[in-house]
């Protein structure tokens, strides 16, 4: 970090801060690289660990890039998110998180205290989930081409070496387990913008599941595959698993985990509690034999202290995801089209 | 969720089902001569699926899904017309969420939103009201879409904008009725129905007795229902022992929440504002004798057909090549046996109106495979 740093007077970012000059280096020093300290200031991150000099130890790379509206709400902020959902995606493919870039869009007009309260979220975050924040962008573009501040985080980890996590090993009879109710997450940023006058106590599920995931591998080494429940929700992510599997999946509705807040909000909107997104919530397969132990080991985090059983693998059948009613009766969980839109009446 | 879950409690639904079977046996009905009961709500078809109860009733019951979806039954000419008003310059256009993608013969207002035109979702014609406040140098015009559930609602926004002067808000009246289609329905030759389940959310505005020719005219059996799947169970229950008794009458299962004459409230705002189109269009139907609803003289400042200049087209539209929507509809074809079902006619790209809104009978039956499962 450098000795001193020039407080930032300016209240607003204007397009001057992302004109290259000193206006850009006060804010990126101010704002950021005095948060994040970042090592070296050079344009690169120049890294070493070594568990990646393991033989066979492989180096896992993801990114992606978040725009949430509102920037803040209930159980989380676009930053939090920023940094979960990068070190989520390592996460469940078994990768350790290691080290995190962070890239900011920033809208001309946003105030500098909501970034400084964003920044401060990452950091929070990244060193809750054990990762570094070493090298990031910023960027500012007019007022009204962007909506406040998009973020892009990519993020490096290390899978360790015999560890090999892939949704074509699920086999028929694995045990499908989630760490946390459903679609908590979705229905805040629905009652948090406001325009539906709905007042709840939600929170989003916005949470690194690092050390979650780890703590299930050591408990249930035969676990084969993880994939965290965002976009698109439950659904879509195990269509996906069970397409790339080979086999179907089939659910148990009495088992599903969902507040009753979040039905509420389904009930009202016409919605499905199976498409609304998570940030937190991984669906995991594990042989039925380490079920228990999965559970359990799961259970004693406070990432997952909801875990619970939800379906299994079943042989291939003609639709990927299918869904017991508490009758009885059988529906197809289909992926979305498109985006869910509330109904008419 | 009180007041949801114990209408959705899985041992009432296995006394009901027994019930029904026992009732269905005395009918004489089977799978190759079944009762055909037709559900008229869109609503309703939707819980039908989302529940399996068409696979748990016995085989000799067979729901025809009705015309009850809204998005499912507007013109393509009227979503063109939706189209052109969003696209004119100053316009705000608001729109429930599930009209969003419903195809016009050019496109979708999710495909005019995209090439700039400013159309935004909106949960109640009041969010458009507020717009309009808060946008005075704009023109909202609110897509008035829906059977007497929503009509009441766009009623009042009307006559509110005429209370606050606000003159920079309009309603595109697309606003249709439930029991002049029901007549049409009847009135078919074809017409296979030997009851129906009816749409409790609309009786709570109109009550049961518009239902009345139904039972006295026709001579078949209807039955107001809830939409749990209770409710459903229940219902088709009381049409069917209705049937076995030779009975004909208009019943209420869902008392909890409709009142015998409606809501005379909501009754009082739909006279004031509207007065019936001599016909309306309906996707698959055809046109229909006094089945529409335009807003009436003295609130004409605020109709979006009279302040863009946009008529009535008379006929309705030729549906596309190989759809049978219409048959599908009056009972005669289900979704499964048209040719384009999951071929040319899938929900990411619907043909006809039943693919469209998630409602319609061709959409829940692909996306809860009520025969996906079957078929294959």
């Amino acid at each position: 970090m450098k000795d001193t740093i020039m407080p930032l007077r300016d209240q607003r970012v204007t397009l001057a801060h992302g004109g290259g000059g000193k206006a850009m280096r006060d804010l990126i020093e101010s704002v950021f690289t005095s948060v994040f300290n970042p090592p070296g200031m050079e344009d690169q991150a120049r890294l070493m660990d070594a568990r990646l000099q393991e033989p066979g130890a492989r180096l896992a790379f993801t990114t992606d890039s978040f725009v949430v509206t509102p920037v803040e709400f209930p159980g989380g902020d676009i930053g939090k998110i920023a940094v979960c959902g990068t070190v989520n995606d390592l996460a469940v493919g078994g990768a350790k998180p290691l080290w995190l870039s962070a890239s900011f869009i920033i809208e001309e007009g946003c105030e500098v205290a909501l970034l400084r309260r964003l920044v401060a979220s990452m950091a929070r975050e990244a060193a809750k989930a054990g990762v570094r924040i070493v090298t990031g962008d910023t960027k500012v573009v007019n007022r009204g081409a962007c909506d406040t501040v998009y973020i892009t985080t990519a993020g490096v980890g290390v899978i360790p070496p015999g560890r090999d996590l892939d949704a074509r090993s699920i086999r028929p009879g694995d045990v499908a387990i989630v760490n946390h109710v459903l679609g908590d997450h979705g229905a805040a940023i629905l009652a948090a913008r406001g325009d539906l006058m709905l007042s709840t106590d939600l929170e989003s599920d916005c949470q690194s599941l690092g050390h979650l995931m780890e703590a299930l591998i050591a408990a249930a080494p035969g676990t084969k595959a993880a994939r965290d429940a965002t976009r698109g929700g439950l659904a879509s992510t195990l269509n996906e698993m069970a397409e790339a599997a080979g086999c179907s999946v089939e659910l148990d509705e009495i088992a599903l985990p969902l507040r009753p807040e979040v039905k509420g909000v389904c009930e009202i909107l016409g919605l499905d509690p199976l498409y609304l997104a998570n940030e937190g919530t991984l669906v995991v397969f594990v042989p039925e034999a380490e079920a228990q132990a999965a559970l359990a080991a799961m259970r004693a985090m406070p990432e997952g202290q909801g875990a619970c059983i939800i379906g299994r693998a079943v042989p291939k059948a003609h639709v990927p995801v299918t869904l017991r009613t508490a009758f009885g009766g059988t529906r197809i969980v289909d992926m979305l089209v498109g985006e869910q839109l509330p109904r008419i009446c | 969720m009180r007041y949801v879950e114990e209408f959705r409690d899985p041992k009432a639904a296995k006394i009901l089902i027994a019930a029904i079977a026992r009732v269905a046996d005395q009918i004489g009905a089977t799978r190759e001569k079944p009762v055909h009961i037709m559900e008229i709500c869109g609503g309703h078809t939707h819980a039908i699926f989302r529940y399996g109860l068409d696979k748990l009733v016995h085989e000799g019951i067979e729901f025809i899904h009705g015309p009850g979806c809204p998005v499912c039954v507007l013109p393509m000419s009227r979503v063109d017309d939706c189209v052109t008003i969003a696209e004119r310059p100053g316009v705000i256009f608001t729109t429930f969420g599930d009209a969003m993608r419903v195809p016009g013969t050019r496109k979708s207002l999710i495909q005019a939103k995209a090439e700039g035109a400013d159309i935004r979702m909106v949960y109640s014609p009041l969010d458009a009201l507020e717009l309009a406040r808060r946008n005075p140098g704009r023109e909202v015009v609110f897509f008035g879409l829906g059977f007497e559930t929503t009509t009441p609602s766009t009623a009042l926004s009307i006559q509110q904008a005429a209370r606050e002067g606000l003159t920079n808000f309009s309603v595109f009246c697309n606003h249709i009725t439930v029991p002049e289609p029901i007549k049409a329905l009847l009135d078919d030759p074809h017409m296979v129905l030997d009851g129906f389940v009816g749409p409790g959310h609309v009786s709570m505005v109109i009550g049961v007795h518009p239902y009345d020719f139904i039972a006295k005219d026709y001579g078949k059996p209807i039955v107001v229902a809830g939409f749990e799947p209770i409710d459903l169970l229940q219902s088709v229950l009381m049409v069917l022992e209705q049937i076995r008794d030779g009975k004909a009458e208009v019943q209420n299962q869902y008392a909890r929440v409709v009142p015998e004459h409606g809501n005379p409230i909501s009754l009082a705002a739909i006279a004031d504002v509207y007065e019936r189109r001599p016909r309306f269009a309906w996707r698959g139907l055809g046109e229909i004798d006094a089945s529409g609803l335009r807003i009436r003289e003295k609130y004409l400042a605020w109709d979006a057909e009279t302040k863009f200049g946009i008529g009535y087209a008379a006929s309705p539209d030729d549906e596309p090549e190989g759809c049978e929507c219409a048959a599908v509809m009056t009972g005669r074809m289900k979704p499964t046996a048209c040719p384009q079902f999951g071929r040319g006619c899938k929900p990411e790209t619907p043909l006809g109106a039943l693919m469209v809104s998630s409602e319609g009978a061709c959409a829940a039956y692909w996306t809860y495979g009520g025969s996906r499962v079957a078929a294959e």
